[in-house]
């Protein structure tokens, strides 16, 4: 191996940021799941009823489904009998409260994760709902956002004070049927984010949930709902980081959206979950569920996603694009290094006319990281004059990662136009050489190299967030050319 | 300022440079010329520290410092430039950027603060001019979708922005047209100054009509086998290779 290789690797070969663990005393449910979790876990939300028989029916209906194996990631069974469905700080209840209520060690949590949860702290612009383990435990800026109309609150609030738009929504966009990890979810839920934005209100600020796993061998089983009405505008963030353990913890969520009738939702996501260790153990199974429907005319509906974390991904938020001149996008960014493994991409559904949907994929291989592109993009016989154009690009640092893309195209309306796109680069020496030439160290060489190929992608993600991914992208490589 | 004293070098198991020596004085423009496979590409490339080569004997001095222990980024900070012959297209990184991230490096090496934006704004724009350039390529990202001449003044660009001690030139005459490598000769000649020297590695003697050379070195079999003045690359351009190649292939018959 040249020295160059040498000097690469070493740089990748960081450490995970935000492993440490909360000292803090955890009321949990004992492991295992039947009916009898599912009530426990509803009465202690204290939910309507409709939503305890929507739970038992997916529970019934996910007994009957088998795990799905058509992905590119490899791992041993999971034993659904050994997780823990409900962990939650000890003598944490229900409903809003002040920051002042709120555990100080839970504080000092996220102040440590850069996400101050304080007043006077706080990020400008920005309004979080916190989430640890199984539960929100504190909402920012709702006040003011309820002056406008805009509920943003956990799930759980949302269940109890607003259950006619939880009922009409939960589970529209995916039914509990929809897969194997949808069901589960569906069943044993526990919290999550909810947001509604009325009729012709632009929000002023980014909505963003933080969610943070903290308790050991337990899942996290989030449900967020966002729902923009006519002409509406919504920007919302998620982000996400686990404490370092051995063994795998699953991370199974599902998020639905909502978009009407000229109405706008931007959702990003910032996915830094433990990835386990160099030799590949512990790290969190992200099986997630995310899917738009463009309902309304002349919706949009955009994805984008930098997925640094996770020992495996398996994600593919999609959009339905039923109203006329809807709008999907979907722009990612999907690193492994070490030991893991992504199968990410997108589905664009066209179902009505003059719909239109872009994919812009960058998956970023290094140390023994298997990445892969899975997108769908299908045009239904109905969806007259439908354009996609896709684009995926794979960067591969080192010679024992892999990089793979699995297009599938699906045209049903001869006026339809759909374009794909993809490549596959290799970080060259040359490139690495050549920065080295004007006095640029490798680490610099490298970063500069990924923060252009990922360019296109990141400057799609909100200015406040924006610098903070460039710099967990380079952190996540430090040490993986080889 | 330079000296090569028996530098030995292979690629993988083959020996390509066998013993080079050079010196090369401050304001002194150097040119090595050869044929393919003579060894004067993998001699810049030795200097500028590319790793698929290995040093197996002799050593190179800059300023009194041993050049074969530094990393390449140390070296170019030390002030050694190269022009690369075929130069590296990185998408998405504008060419300020990377230019700029470049300078400063250098700049923090030597002890100076970093250049703000409009302070490197008119250093650019100024040497642009100097050049000929066409402002447009400085937002592109770094020679993606540059033509063959483009590139070769994207160089020509970065030698007069990072104002090397020494600047090796790899071929930078090759693949250029006339009007090309006129401006690309201007561009050297502005940069020639009695502090910096200059290795001005080529095929053919074109170049050297633009850019006058103060010695001319001739490569075979991975030496230099005649050293002299501009009267020697005429002579090359008259005579050809062939007789060199006749005398190499006595040399190795002697080795063996």
């Amino acid at each position: 191996m040249s020295t160059a290789s040498q000097e690469i690797q070493a740089l990748t070969q960081q450490e995970y940021k935000y492993g440490f663990e909360t000292p803090i005393e955890i009321e949990a449910f004992p492991p295992g799941l039947n009916e009898d979790i599912i009530r426990e876990i509803s009465a202690r939300k204290h939910e309507p009823k409709f939503l305890l028989e929507w739970r038992l029916k997916a529970y019934r209906h996910w007994l009957t489904m088998k795990e799905p194996t058509w992905a590119n990631v490899k791992y041993p069974p999971i034993d659904y009998q050994k997780i823990v469905y409900f962990a939650a700080p000890k003598g944490w209840k229900k409903g809003p409260k002040s920051i002042e209520e709120v555990d100080p060690e839970l504080l000092r949590t996220y102040e440590k994760l850069g996400i101050p949860l304080h007043e006077r702290e706080r990020l400008a612009g920005v309004a979080v709902d916190a989430v640890f383990d199984s539960v929100s435990v504190a909402t920012t800026l709702q006040e003011k956002l309820a002056e406008l109309g805009i509920i943003f609150c956990s799930f759980s609030e949302a269940a109890e004070k607003h259950p006619e738009l939880v009922e009409r929504y939960l589970g529209s966009v995916v039914p509990y049927t929809d897969n194997f990890f949808a069901a589960l979810n569906s069943a044993v839920f526990s919290d999550g984010s909810f947001c509604y934005v009325p009729k012709g209100v632009r929000c002023p600020v980014e909505l963003s949930t933080y969610f943070r796993i903290n308790a050991r061998d337990t899942g996290q089983f989030e449900r967020t709902l966002i729902i923009a009405d006519e002409g509406a505008y919504v920007s919302y963030l998620e982000g996400c980081t686990a404490p370092i353990r051995d063994s795998n913890q699953l991370h199974a969520a599902v998020v639905e959206l909502v978009a009407h009738d000229y109405a706008t939702i931007k959702y990003s996501t910032v996915q830094n979950w433990y990835p386990g260790d160099k030799q590949g153990r512990g790290g969190i199974y992200n099986f997630v569920t995310k899917r738009g429907k463009c309902l309304g005319k002349y919706s949009k509906i955009s994805w984008t996603q930098l997925e640094t974390g996770s020992a495996i991904t398996w994600k593919y938020p999609s959009c339905l694009l039923i109203g006329e001149g809807s709008v999907g996008e979907f722009y990612s960014v999907a690193v492994t290094n070490n030991h893991q493994q992504a199968d990410t991409g997108t589905k664009m559904i066209h179902i009505g006319r003059n719909t239109r949907s872009t994919i812009v994929s960058k998956g970023i291989s290094a140390g023994h990281g298997q990445n892969s592109y899975r997108g769908m993009v299908k045009i239904l016989p109905g969806a007259e004059n439908a354009r996609n154009f896709s684009q995926c690009d794979s960067m591969l640092l080192g010679n024992q990662c892999g990089a793979h893309t699995f297009p599938y195209l699906e045209v049903k309306n001869p006026t339809a136009r759909v374009e794909h796109e993809a490549s596959v680069s290799r970080i060259g020496e040359d490139q690495i050489f050549y920065c080295r030439q004007r006095g640029l160290s490798t680490e610099d060489a490298v970063s500069m190299i990924v923060s252009g190929f990922t360019r296109q992608v990141i400057q799609e993600l909100p200015m406040e967030f924006a610098v903070e991914a460039q710099r967990l992208l380079s952190v996540s490589l430090e040490g993986s050319v080889g | 300022m330079l000296e090569i004293k028996n530098l030995h070098a292979k690629a993988g198991d083959k020996l390509i440079l066998r013993g080079v020596n050079l010196k090369v004085g401050a304001g002194e423009v150097h040119a090595i010329m050869g044929p393919n496979g003579s060894g004067k590409s993998t001699l810049a490339q030795v200097i500028a520290g590319r790793d698929l080569y290995e040093v197996t004997e002799g050593e190179v001095l800059f300023e009194g410092k041993n050049l074969l222990e530094l990393a390449p980024e140390e070296r170019a900070r030390e002030g050694i430039f190269m022009a690369f012959q075929y130069p590296v297209e990185i998408p998405g990184v504008s060419n300020l950027y990377f230019l700029r991230t470049a300078l400063n490096s250098v700049r923090k090496h030597r002890g100076l603060e970093e250049m703000d934006v409009m302070d490197f704004m008119a250093l650019v724009r100024e040497r642009v001019k100097l050049l000929g350039m066409n402002e447009a390529l400085l937002e592109r990202p770094v020679n993606e979708g540059f033509s063959g001449g483009e590139k070769k003044r994207n160089e020509i660009l970065q030698l007069a922005v990072l104002e090397p001690r020494l600047a090796i030139l790899d071929e930078t005459d090759s693949g250029l047209d006339i009007d090309a490598l006129k401006a690309v000769a201007a561009g050297i000649n502005a940069m020639r100054s009695p502090e910096r020297a200059m290795i001005v590695v080529t095929h053919y003697q074109r170049l050297l009509e633009y850019v006058e050379p103060d010695f001319v070195h001739v490569m075979a079999d991975g030496r230099i086998v005649r050293s002299g003045d501009k009267q020697l690359a005429r002579e090359l351009e008259r005579q050809g290779y062939a007789w060199l190649e006749e005398e190499a292939a006595l040399a190795q018959e002697n080795r063996a």
